[in-house]
């Protein structure tokens, strides 16, 4: 049944398009989809101190806190749990376990179940890049960012990224995710929102609703 | 085959339907406070971009070029969905992809499904479908809830419930929502409120339902990955938490690779909801070992959408990145609401998306559905020239309508053809022009004349004519060149 339905679905578009199934046409398509129009901007001019300035602009602005480590990143995230009064966080498997305090109940993520990730406080992570433009932050799935539940059900996430690693463009963070595009990835841009009543910004719908991120 | 679009075939012409929804102010109220809102936040984004049009540009490019080579683009989409152990179904119809989801539903255990919103499956009418086989389909996102609790029709393909406002979204979660087992026991209608009796309803859901249900934004085809645009996280739900996933895409939301995703991921959050990005956007391949869905499904969509592809000048509709911009900067929308459009694809794209991915056959009163100013084409971020597609659409149909005799015998037809020839040849004209002066003379009144009579009063029900000079362009022309002579 699919079987046909590809085959008609296929033909018809040869039909529409007044081609025949020619292997040629594959070195063809390549060609003309690299001369493509592409005269948006490529790359951005900010230097590294106004690229952050931008980037913690735009992660306030979408209700996102910026930290900024103080060289010790232990103690940077012993503050930030205390100040947001979390005790019980999830953490990938991979993340350097030098990083966490003590005092704190840190549960790394061996599969754990959704009702599991539902009772934690919240979750420490790493993630990819950030772009400033947009304020947004980019995880991938691997063992310091964990799997994409992880960073999901928890109410509160706690984001630890390298300055090194902010871009200020769009395209210049999809080139950089060229080598890990096979990966689930997600982009958030603050937490959780909704504009649905009445295109009134709404914080906090479904996804962890308050988001710090340590800039080390 | 057979093509349904939701269910455009039995929906009243849009002036029929365009009336009712006049009458209503409140609809009108709250049509016209969204749209305001959302535009000025769209205006605002797309203005900070110093490169917008060359980004318009490029989607542009992109998407023609991803037509020309459809057949290949989802051979290699498919090839490497497959490779990353998903699995991929094509559907020639609304039937047959309702046919498909319903037997990969009926190989699980659940009986339930959260769903991601998707205009697709409203397209195919899949809640229907799946209610009639005893499957219940939960709506995740906040608008789709509200509508599909509200027992309503979706009015916008971005924020589907713009047509309700803060009070009616309380009566109806009073009316249809459990809010005392939550906990809630006083409802106001202020959106944080709302907001988060939703969470707490849907939350249970989340952790608990198996089968998770999407459309996509973007499907590349390079990598095999499906991207998906939300704001809310309840996206992220549903194609993260179930076991199963299904994903319903149409061929045409191809794109050829990962970077292209530069353009689109820049161009849709800043035309949709006038945002520098939308809060998450998801892009996975296949299935993950030990994240996410263990089992997942695509499924490819026709439904018409080859028949617009044959459409020499229409095809670009198919280039439609669904941001809705065109509704909300569109006059006729901006009056009407999403509602009279008798579509799950409303406003100015819906009005050259509908009739032709039906052949025509139905939904024909849409492209008249507009008054052709153009606003549609200047906000487009694909730059679909929806005005030209509109007239192209309009003389199709028309066209259409003299292959008929009684369309050939109709008084409209017969005055057409009677204008066409007057207006080729200059001698009828001259005598036509002098005919109406002397003509309108009773209906002139203080200058105007507004009231015509017979058939013409269509014109003059809402608005006045200018009578004809007492001199006409062409006398003027003739006097001035014999005055040069002189």
């Amino acid at each position: 049944m699919s079987a046909e339905s590809r085959a008609a679905i296929l033909a018809r578009i040869r039909r529409a398009n007044g081609v025949a199934d020619n292997p040629a046409r594959v070195s063809q398509q390549q060609h003309e989809w690299s001369l493509l129009s592409r005269a948006y901007r490529a790359r951005g001019n900010l230097d590294d101190a106004q690229r952050l300035k931008l980037f913690d602009e735009r992660i306030r602005h979408y209700n996102g806190t910026p930290f900024y480590s103080t060289g010790n990143i232990q103690s940077d995230i012993a503050n930030i749990l205390t100040e947001r009064g979390k005790q019980t966080l999830i953490v990938p498997a991979g993340l350097p376990s030098e990083w966490l305090p003590e005092d704190f109940d840190f549960v790394p993520d061996n599969n754990l179940s959704k009702q599991q990730l539902d009772a934690a406080d919240g979750v420490v992570t790493e993630c990819t890049l950030g772009i400033a433009l947009t304020g947004t932050v980019v995880l991938e799935s691997s063992p310091t960012q964990g799997r994409r539940a992880a960073t999901l059900i928890p109410d509160y996430h706690l984001c630890i990224l390298r300055k090194g690693d902010i871009v200020e463009l769009v395209p210049e963070a999809i080139r950089r995710l060229e080598s890990i595009k096979g990966r689930p990835l997600t982009f958030f841009s603050g937490p959780s929102a909704t504009v649905d009543i009445e295109m009134t910004r709404v914080r906090g719908v479904h996804g962890p609703r308050t988001l710090d991120i340590l800039l080390i | 085959m057979s093509v349904h679009i939701g269910n455009a075939e039995n929906a009243p012409s849009f002036p029929r339907a365009a009336r009712a929804a006049l009458i209503n102010t409140q609809l009108r109220t709250n049509v016209r406070n969204a749209t305001n809102i959302i535009q000025a936040k769209r205006n605002n984004m797309t203005g900070e971009l110093p490169d917008w049009e060359e980004l318009r540009e490029a989607g542009h490019a992109i998407k023609n070029h991803t037509l020309k080579y459809l057949d290949l683009y989802l051979e290699q989409f498919e090839a490497n969905v497959t490779r990353a152990g998903g699995m991929v179904h094509w559907a020639t119809d609304a039937d047959e992809a309702n046919q498909i989801i319903g037997n990969i539903i009926a190989d699980c255990t659940g009986k339930e499904i959260i769903k991601v919103k998707t205009m697709t499956s409203n397209e195919i009418r899949l809640n229907d479908y799946l209610e009639n086989s005893g499957i219940t389909p939960h709506e995740t996102d906040l608008a789709d809830l509200i509508v599909q609790l509200g027992n309503e029709d979706p009015s916008h393909i971005v924020v589907p419930a713009l047509h309700i406002n803060r009070t009616q979204i309380r009566d109806i979660f009073q009316k249809k929502i459990p809010l005392h087992e939550l906990g809630i026991d006083n409802l106001t209608d202020d959106p944080q409120q709302l907001a988060e009796a939703a969470r707490l309803y849907l939350r249970h859901k989340f952790l608990t339902v198996d089968i998770g249900f999407s459309g996509a934004n973007f499907a590349i085809a390079d990598t095999g990955a499906v991207v998906v645009v939300e704001s809310e996280g309840n996206g992220r739900m549903c194609l993260t938490l179930p076991d199963v996933l299904i994903t319903l895409l149409g061929i045409e939301k191809i794109v050829p690779t990962f970077r292209d995703l530069e353009v689109f991921l820049q161009s849709l959050p800043r035309s949709a909801t006038g945002e520098r990005m939308n809060p998450y956007n998801s892009i996975w391949t296949g299935v993950t070992p030990a994240d996410g869905p263990s089992e997942f499904h695509v499924i490819l969509l026709d439904n018409g959408r080859t028949s617009v592809l044959a459409n020499g000048e229409g095809r670009e509709a198919l280039n439609c990145i669904r941001c809705g911009a065109c509704l909300n900067v569109c006059p006729v929308y901006h009056q009407t609401g999403g509602i009279a459009y008798g579509s799950v694809y409303q406003g100015p794209i819906g009005a050259i998306v509908t009739p032709q991915l039906q052949n025509l056959e139905h939904s024909r009163s849409l492209p008249y559905a507009s008054s052709l100013c153009g606003a549609c084409y200047d906000v487009c971020p694909v730059k679909i020239n929806i005005p030209e597609i509109l007239i192209f659409l309009r003389g199709e149909i028309i066209r259409d309508e003299q292959r008929t005799l009684l369309g050939k015998f109709q008084l409209e037809n017969i005055a057409m053809q009677a204008m066409a020839l007057v207006f080729s040849s200059s001698g009828l004209m001259t005598t036509a022009e002098a005919l109406a002066k002397f003509a309108q003379g009773p209906l002139v009144h203080d200058g105007i004349i507004n009231r015509l009579p017979g058939m013409l009063s269509g014109w003059t029900n809402s608005r006045d004519l200018a009578p004809m000079p007492r001199k006409s362009f062409r006398d003027w022309w003739l006097q001035r060149e014999k005055d040069k002579g002189q």
